[in-house]
């Protein structure tokens, strides 16, 4: 008879439960839908801004800077992604895989120099 | 002795259907996410009282023995409040941001070792899916944020973003130090590679531990990091045009993470379900579960996040990303070159 196996068992109970916790949300939205009162009037359903009407879109202007740091992130997340399998079989890599993570940070780090001399770390 | 083709079937669904527990499964996932709610519960009340106390007041006082009622009737006032949504907002992106941001939360939990051998999933790649289940929870935020169509959740969606994409580095990075010193990203094994000395107790640990902390704080968008919902600067930040239940899954998620991030540090550096190792000098006999020191460490570190929140001011988001990218990175990435040192300089074994 076919048996999973216990990488599938792990993954299947990953997903269960996060079905589960999904569900649980959608349950409680249900639950909250059939008990409390809908009573429609325009006014509740202006944005709110402090109180007064709101002025203008809210599709303002937004600075540039969020996306510099969200492209600085790419760069050093794309790190963790090697840094962390090499951690884990550190000793079979040896000095050599030290070596190799070395060069590779540095050059990182050199990016990260980079990018502060340019002036992007600085909040305008 | 026969079996009825009902009663087989309930004892092939416990044994294994295909080798797969279907219902043995159930105890553990419904052990856990009654803890994860029940503890929410609790955490508000006791986020209130630490609060409290710390700012010379008493927080909830009437409601039950000393208020602990509290959250339920709040929990329930919420429940049948009216749910409003601005017309003119994206009302498919701001339901699906409760989901987004919930369900990692519980996800987290899949992994956590909370006594020898009660883990739901003992995942291979159990740091890193922390870790990345963990980055999960900033989009449900910008979701909220942007799907509000308002200028103040639309801010504070931005500021998380910013803020939780910076924090994550130095905290990956900080981790990758642990992980490079315990030889594995499995928690159980994380654990077990306490078992002599906490990776607090070395000097690469200690600073990973620190910057962790501080990250969490970041994560969890506490003070001196709650820039995204900065009530006095952005009204409540991307949850402004959330009202009713779903308002209230924002915060039974937040302090879900708060939990969550406080067994990580309590698995990943303070030695997890095993005893501290400062008190070796207790007899055999004296040892407790492993889900008690589990408990006790880790209502120490959701106390100390809540300690830390309540003491200290908001920083500028200036001074937030300077922290990060100028502080935290440098200093986790020369960690990295101090766990290799530690590493040639304690395990003979492995310098070659």
């Amino acid at each position: 008879m076919w048996t999973a196996s216990d990488f599938l068992r792990q993954y299947l109970a990953v997903l269960i439960v996060g079905v589960v916790g999904a569900g649980l949300v959608g349950l409680l939205l249900a639950g909250s839908h059939l008990l409390r009162p809908a009573r429609r009037q325009p006014e509740k359903h202006i944005t709110y801004e402090s109180g007064v009407d709101p002025v203008g879109s809210m599709w303002t202007q937004s600075q540039v800077r969020y996306y510099v740091f969200a492209l600085l992130f790419v760069m050093f997340d794309v790190e963790a992604v090697f840094i962390f399998p090499w951690a884990t079989r550190l000793e079979a890599y040896g000095l050599f895989g030290l070596i190799e993570m070395g060069i590779f940070v540095f050059i990182l780090l050199l990016g990260l120099i980079y990018a502060w001399r340019k002036g992007v770390l600085k909040w305008v | 002795m026969e079996r009825g083709p009902i009663e087989s079937l309930v004892h092939r669904l416990f044994a294994g259907l295909y080798g797969i527990p279907v219902l043995g499964w159930l105890i553990p996932i419904v052990l856990v996410l009654g803890m994860v709610a029940l503890a929410a519960l609790v955490l508000i009340w006791l986020e209130r009282k630490v609060s409290g106390h710390i700012q010379s007041r008493r927080g909830p006082l009437h409601n039950g023995p000393h208020g602990l009622l509290q959250t339920v009737w709040d929990a329930l006032k919420l429940l049948v409040k009216e749910d409003i949504v601005p017309s003119s907002a994206d009302r498919l992106i701001m339901l699906m941001a409760p989901f987004v941001v919930f369900t990692p939360a519980v996800l987290v939990y899949v992994v956590m070792p909370f006594g020898k051998g009660w883990t739901v999933a003992n995942l291979n790649i159990g740091l890193l899916w922390v870790v990345s289940v963990l980055s999960l929870g900033p989009v449900g935020i910008i979701l909220g944020g942007w799907g509000s169509h308002n200028k103040w959740s639309l801010l504070g969606g931005m500021r998380s973003a910013a803020q939780l994409i910076s924090y994550e580095i130095p905290s990956v990075l900080a981790l990758g130090a642990i992980v490079m010193m315990a030889g594995t990203m499995s928690m159980d094994g994380l654990v077990a590679a306490q078992d002599q000395y906490e990776f607090v107790l070395t000097p690469p640990g200690l600073i990973a531990f620190v910057v962790y902390l501080v990250t969490a704080l970041a994560e969890l968008n506490r003070n001196p990091f709650d820039l995204p919902e900065a009530e006095s600067e952005l009204v409540a930040g991307f949850v402004t045009e959330y009202s009713g239940f779903k308002f209230a899954i924002f915060f039974l998620a937040e302090f879900a993470n708060l939990l969550a991030l406080s067994m990580i540090t309590v698995t990943v550096f303070l030695g997890g379900w095993q005893p501290p190792s400062v008190l070796f000098f207790l007899p055999d006999s004296a040892q407790l579960p492993g889900v008690f020191w589990f408990a006790i460490k880790t209502t120490v570190m959701v106390f100390v996040f809540q300690w830390i929140k309540w003491t200290l001011p908001r920083l500028r988001i200036d001074q937030m990303l300077n922290v990060c990218w100028k502080g935290l990175i440098p200093i986790t990435l020369g960690n990295l070159a101090l766990a290799c040192v530690w590493l040639l300089l304690t395990e003979k074994s492995w310098a070659r």
